[in-house]
């Protein structure tokens, strides 16, 4: 597999068919890095045209702007946003919702405007194209699967369906939290908590969903979000079932799946 | 004596209208307070906000028995002031049913329908007491609650219970008295409700139904009178400020922060120094963040006076839920108890006086601030489309911009993004080392 970056299809006078922003989790974080690479394989298998941008990615400032340190973030945003119109990007797909968010969002306001699609949305059209062959007889089939929504695809941007339906490819029962879609329980990572120690309290979030995600009985818990695939696996850790219950991001679950 | 009684009631009336709106405009006042936003573009969304979630009470239909109790007492509430508009014309005017001649046979339907709705109200009523005080909801017995708005509360509920028990009485009494003929009480047919219930008061004397129904109107419009006169100092105002908080309701993904331009131009002129030269020099010091009510948008103080109090924001809360500080609800009543105390303290002084407290830490504390995951669940389940989120996100930029004050691990997150491009403290030159692992 060739991997190449923005400034190598520059260099030739081409434009890929889109970037894939891979964001810091996904390019740092030794267990996220797993899920870049099953998209990248799976991009590359359906042969859409992509890029990364490589070592000029910086971080979105997500955050630095939650944690309420809007002068980082602006720092950060504007650089991004001047390297993105300098290689004349116009659609970005990630695996992270907060990236998601932030550029689809947050970056028209300084004059990032890019069409930014979440890999799970992203996984379902290429489905709906056709050019995701599943095995015979899936790996998935007749096993249980419960799906944990990340609070930045789904109250953040209402978008509970498309996982749901690239799930429902794997041939497996998918089985709902008590908590789910727009009731769906934070992982406990979103708004920069991902970065420090939790609060003092009676419990820690990640125990608390790990729990109701393991009680659902399914044996992988599916993730679209690298933070709350740390804390979901801290969760699960935690009610001692590590060995049965495996928690993989969607786009994981499908690279498996394939032929 | 007629005329007495005309007189006491357009007084009682007067008084209550006058007083009623005194406090209104300083609510008005005190929502002001608040910076600037403008929140008038979309119209048509806003007004499907407001047919939906307040008209039509989208959200609260998450809990379906809930919500049909609650959709009782709202709409026994809404169309029984159909029936307040005929007491205050009788009251003025000293008529008795003054909408019996122009409504003809539709007016026994109409006041029939108001009684099958008062009695819904007071069983949706009775329902809400039982929840409250026996079956203890978390929600209800949290410690936010603790002292006056728990009491206020059972005092909207039993009140609510009394105005609909004395309608009710006042009815079954006159319809009594129109079975006897009596002169005064005018032929209107028979209640639904109440038409069945006369034959109760059969033994009793022309003098002592005539005495029951007269003080059941005189307290149940007293009442109503009073009633809306505690609202504003209560957390039943939602019954009115949840319409325009609906209207004014956020149309942006939830997920989005808003932008602070002050500090996109200052970092824009950092990055690009070749701009400064065109630029007029800034207007005095820029603030950053919120800090008191004065620094939160006018949107988020109407938030605070819409607020009902019920908790469902917390209970929804993944920090409220395991232990932490941090309630949404909490939030909100802070914010009003904070600007109620700006309120009066601008009403003694006639313009604000500094007194040394603030938003910030004299009613909200970082602990709580700190605990926020930005998981948006408890702007998705308020029913009345408060976001306490936006407030905790502008005092958190108030705490890191205006105090440096952020736990240690933030700090070393902050310098690890600016030198080296990522919230962890990686070589920049590692970002695509798994792109190199798969190209080999």
């Amino acid at each position: 597999m060739q991997i190449k970056t923005m400034a190598t299809y520059a260099a030739n006078g081409e434009t890929p068919e889109i970037l894939f922003w891979v964001g810091c989790a996904g390019s740092f974080d030794q267990r996220a890095q797993k899920i870049t690479k099953a998209f990248a394989t799976i991009l590359d298998k359906t042969g859409v045209q992509f890029a990364i941008l490589g070592k000029e990615e910086s971080c979105t400032g997500d955050p630095a702007r939650r944690a309420g340190n809007e002068f980082i973030f602006q720092m950060m945003a504007q650089n991004n946003i001047q390297l993105l119109n300098m290689y004349g990007v116009k659609k970005i797909v990630t695996a992270c919702p907060h990236c998601f968010n932030i550029l689809k969002n947050e970056y028209p306001a300084l004059g990032g405007n890019y069409e930014v699609i979440h890999h799970t949305t992203f996984l379902q059209s290429l489905i709906d194209e056709g050019k995701i062959k599943m095995k015979e007889g899936g790996v998935f089939k007749g096993k249980k699967i419960t799906y944990h929504d990340s609070c930045y695809l789904g109250r953040g941007n209402n978008i509970y369906e498309a996982p749901r339906k690239v799930l429902e490819t794997l041939d497996a029962e998918l089985v709902e939290m008590k908590r789910c879609r727009s009731k769906g329980l934070c992982c406990g990572a979103g708004g920069a908590q991902m970065f420090k120690e939790e609060e003092k309290g009676t419990t820690r979030i990640n125990f608390d969903r790990g729990h109701e995600a393991v009680d659902t009985g399914a044996s992988v818990i599916a993730a679209n979000c690298p933070f709350c695939m740390t804390m979901l696996t801290d969760g699960v850790k935690e009610t001692g079932k590590e060995d049965e219950v495996k928690v993989l991001d969607i786009a994981e679950l499908i690279a498996m799946n394939m032929e | 004596m007629r005329i007495v009684q005309e007189l006491l009631f357009i007084i009682a009336f007067g008084m209550a209208v006058y007083l009623f709106s005194t406090k209104v405009r300083q609510i008005r006042r005190n929502i002001l307070l608040g910076r600037d936003k403008d929140l008038n573009d979309h119209p048509d969304l806003r007004w499907k906000n407001l047919l939906l979630l307040a008209f039509g009470q989208k959200k609260m239909f998450r809990n379906p028995l809930v919500a049909v109790l609650h959709f009782f007492v709202y709409a026994g509430f809404i169309i029984i002031n159909l029936e307040i508009l005929e007491i205050i014309l009788d009251g003025i005017l000293g008529t008795h049913r003054l909408f019996v001649p122009v409504l003809g046979g539709l007016y026994p339907v109409l006041i029939g329908a108001f009684e099958v709705l008062a009695v819904l109200v007071m069983l949706g009523c009775i329902v809400f007491l039982v929840r409250r005080n026996i079956l203890k909801l978390r929600r209800f017995i949290s410690k936010d609650l603790n002292g006056w708005p728990r009491s206020d509360a059972n005092y909207i509920l039993i009140t609510e219970i009394a105005l609909m028990f004395l309608f009710l009485t006042m009815n079954t009494a006159d319809q009594q008295m129109q079975l006897r003929g009596s002169e005064h009480y005018i032929a209107t047919g028979n209640f639904l409700v109440t038409g069945s219930l006369a034959s109760i008061f059969n033994h009793m004397s022309d003098g002592t139904l005539i005495a029951i129904e007269r003080t059941c109107w005189w307290l149940h419009i007293l009442g109503i009178l009073a009633f809306l006169n505690y609202l504003p100092y209560s957390k039943h105002l939602h019954i009115i400020l949840a319409f325009p908080n609906a209207y004014y309701a956020s149309l942006e993904p939830a997920g989005e922060m808003e932008n602070m331009p002050a500090v996109q131009k200052e970092v824009q002129l950092m990055l690009q120094p070749e701009l400064a030269a065109n630029e007029p020099a800034p207007e005095g010091i820029p603030k950053f963040g919120a800090k008191d009510v004065f620094d939160l948008t006018w949107k988020n103080l109407l938030d605070a006076y819409s607020c009902t109090e019920c908790g469902r924001c917390s209970a929804a809360c993944p920090a409220n839920i395991t232990g932490k500080a941090l309630s949404p609800r909490k939030i909100m009543m802070d914010t009003r108890d904070r600007a109620e105390e700006v309120g009066r303290n601008i009403n003694k002084n006639g313009a604000f006086t500094d007194d040394s407290k603030t938003l910030l830490r004299d009613y909200i504390t970082e602990e709580e601030l700190r605990a926020c995951t930005t998981c948006n669940a408890c702007v998705q389940e308020c029913p009345v489309s408060i976001s306490p989120l936006d407030i905790i996100l502008q005092l958190r930029r108030h705490l890191v911009m205006e105090e440096s004050s952020a736990p240690a691990e933030w700090t070393g997150m902050f310098s690890n993004i600016e030198n080296n491009m990522a919230p962890w403290k990686f070589s920049m030159d590692d970002r695509d080392k798994w792109a190199t692992e798969m190209n080999q």
